[in-house]
């Protein structure tokens, strides 16, 4: 009951800790080389060790600013129903669903961002694996599904990015469903013949790798990803063996005949620059406009702040939701002046 | 025949029925009485347990030893079956056996998995574990379909495909997802049936169909109970709770509308009545196909994406 200690101190407190933003760590060992790395260098390197280049789990806006050539657009992803099987474990999946939300701020592992790569348009779905792991279930196929959809209307290309342990197990029978829903999505691609790519990152296994993951276009595959159908132990178990080294690995995948590159992080938005001039019809580059837009993320910027203030004030304008008509008239509009040219 | 905790009650009373069957011919009538009482004991228990067996019950149903596999539906079910072999890049695989045959008179492309029937055919086979070569077997033999506009039917029956060494280094994952690619692309119909066990993408990856169809005691499911349990509850102790938290049966993927039909099986399983219950599968993909004939190429390829773009999304 001290007046001093109670009061005034915790104010004091308070007001210096709003000066001065320390995060609680401002070292962490590589887990790769055990070397010391230093939270602003390594952010400013991408999250990619800066002594020996193992490439670190990356946040998903993290990644989306680096992948776009400056800023993007979020889309959004339609709604799904929650919880449909009622599953519990030792906890409820509502509940977790609950925690992932408040945690990520997000409605589930997948965002869905539109912007250009090399002034070419494209549409990105990454997924987000702080968000249970990155696990597929509906709203993640959904999300896939509805990209390939904008992509196809905005005649964009579509990067899937996954991250992803595999199918989202509280969905039950519904989750393996995504396997078929999300290669239909490669399948609008093809049809529409614009180019479908898959950035392979760590992990990417299970039902995701099985279905839309394996069909790309192009297959690019971060340093050190691990990509594979069945999980380690499930396969020791079986053949009861130690795996070789190396297993399972981005580089093990380009050796066998499954991913076309491995590819640094930093070079990955050059690569895909490349790519889609080979690929892309001639006449979709666009001149980088709308830089300015007041509505986009910026690239520099942390895009999480911007997308949760954005959130905060109660502007969707910026999500498509409810394109199609909106987007059909500005997209013939597009078209119009693209054939003028 | 191999007892499942449940059924031993109706186990003992079978083999009391065969003792007292095995007895000379007699007139005497009591005895006549205790059998003909008996027997309908075992119906009433069979019954019964079959009639409200538990989410756990119904995997041992489904994966009972002597529940009709494939090769038996080929031979109940089918004419002139003629196995095709090879995927014509690296291997044949036993696990997935496919090929032409005749669905009342009519020519067809059939495919499944076959578990094998007693030690030798299982190793054979590999318990219906594919590995790449089986499904870029299915994937030859859909395109052959496409040609020719023959109907699919694929029986499935798998715990899930090969988790092995060999099966990753070759493009397991590769495998599975152009599977279910060329399901979407076929261009005549597909019908699939789960037989016995739908284990996850070892499944999806050949029942990516027009029709899907389920024993009544069938499972299909995007992780074995096992497997679920081992990581949810971090001990495969709880198999049993996480086969009802993963709504597997016939009945709950009916409900959740992702299956379209159930058949129902005999009273005590497919396994005691096996003639009954392929002669069941028979009728319901005569009926099936026929409905699906004369079909459209393109529409047929266009209701089949559409009917799962509609999977479990919300009404509009």
């Amino acid at each position: 009951m001290n007046w001093l200690t109670n009061f005034i101190r915790p104010k004091i407190r308070s007001m210096v800790a709003g000066q001065k933003e320390v995060p609680d760590n401002l070292w962490q060992k590589c887990p790769s080389c055990d070397g010391m790395l230093f939270h602003r260098e390594l952010k400013e390197n991408s999250n990619v060790c800066y002594h020996c280049g193992h490439h670190l789990k990356i946040y998903v806006t993290e990644r989306l600013d680096i992948l776009f050539d400056d800023g993007y657009d979020l889309l959004k992803s339609p709604a799904v129903k929650q919880d449909p099987l009622k599953f519990k474990d030792r906890k409820r999946y509502a509940d977790r669903l609950k925690e992932a939300k408040a945690k990520t701020e997000r409605e589930d592992a997948i965002v869905l961002a539109q912007g250009t790569i090399g002034g070419f348009p494209v549409i990105v779905a990454a997924f987000d694996f702080e968000f249970m792991g990155g696990s597929m279930g509906a709203a993640v196929g959904e999300g896939i599904l509805r990209a390939a959809e904008v992509a196809v209307e905005e005649q964009a290309a579509l990067i899937v990015v996954p991250a992803s342990g595999g199918a989202r197990m509280q969905e039950g029978a519904i989750s393996l469903m995504q396997m078929p829903r999300t290669v239909i999505a490669r399948q609008l691609m093809k049809e529409a013949r614009l180019p479908y790519f898959v950035l392979l990152t760590d992990p990417t296994t299970g039902g995701v790798s099985a279905s839309f993951a394996m069909l790309g276009d192009v297959h690019i595959a971060e340093p050190g990803a691990m990509i594979g159908f069945a999980g380690k132990r499930v396969i020791e178990e079986t053949i009861r063996q130690q795996l070789p080294d190396g297993f399972q690995t981005a580089e093990y995948l380009v050796e066998h005949g499954m991913v076309d590159m491995v590819v640094a992080r930093k070079d990955q938005r050059a690569t895909f620059a490349k790519l889609l001039g080979f690929l892309m019809p001639q006449s979709a580059a666009l001149s980088v406009q709308h830089g300015g837009k007041s509505k986009r993320v910026k690239t520099g910027a942390s895009g999480k702040a911007l997308e949760s203030a954005h959130k905060a004030s109660g502007n969707i304008a910026r999500y498509v939701a409810d394109i199609p008509a909106d987007l059909t008239a500005a997209n013939s509009d597009k078209k119009q002046k693209r054939a003028k040219r | 025949m191999s007892a499942l905790e449940f059924e031993k009650p109706v186990l003992e009373l079978e083999s009391k029925l065969t003792e007292l069957m095995k007895m000379p011919a007699t007139d005497d009538m009591d005895i006549h009485k205790e059998i003909t009482r008996i027997q309908q004991k075992i119906q009433r228990l069979l019954h019964e347990a079959y009639s409200k067996l538990t989410p756990a019950q119904k995997v041992q149903v489904a994966r009972h030893a002597e529940r009709p596999r494939f090769h038996e539906y080929i031979a109940g079910t089918f004419t002139d079956f003629t196995p095709l072999a090879g995927d014509r890049l690296y291997a044949e695989d036993k696990a997935l056996v496919g090929g032409l045959a005749k669905l009342d008179g009519r020519p067809v492309v059939v495919m499944g998995q076959e578990k094998g029937w007693d030690t030798d055919s299982r190793i054979k086979h590999n318990f219906g574990m594919a590995r790449p070569e089986g499904y870029r077997k299915a994937q030859r033999l859909m395109e052959m379909a496409n040609q020719f506009q023959l109907p699919v039917i694929s029986l499935v029956d798998t715990s899930g495909a090969y988790p092995g060494v060999d099966a990753e280094e070759r493009g397991q994952s590769e495998a599975i997802a152009k599977s279910i690619e060329s399901c979407l692309d076929l261009s005549v119909p597909m019908i699939s049936v789960i037989i016995g066990e739908g284990g996850s993408g070892g499944a999806i990856a050949i029942a990516t169909a027009n029709r899907i169809l389920m024993l009544e005691h069938a499972i299909y499911s995007v992780i074995s109970p096992e497997g679920c349990a081992s990581i949810l509850w971090r001990s495969a102790t709880h198999a049993q709770e996480a086969a009802a938290a993963l709504k597997l049966t016939a009945q709950d993927l009916y409900e959740l509308g992702l299956i379209d039909e159930i058949i129902s099986e005999p009273i005590g399983g497919a396994h005691r009545h096996k003639e009954e219950m392929i002669e069941q599968v028979k009728l319901s993909l005569i009926r099936n196909l026929s409905s699906l004939t004369p079909w459209n190429t393109e529409t047929i390829r266009l209701d089949r994406r559409k009917k799962f773009i509609q999977m479990g999304r919300l009404a509009a």
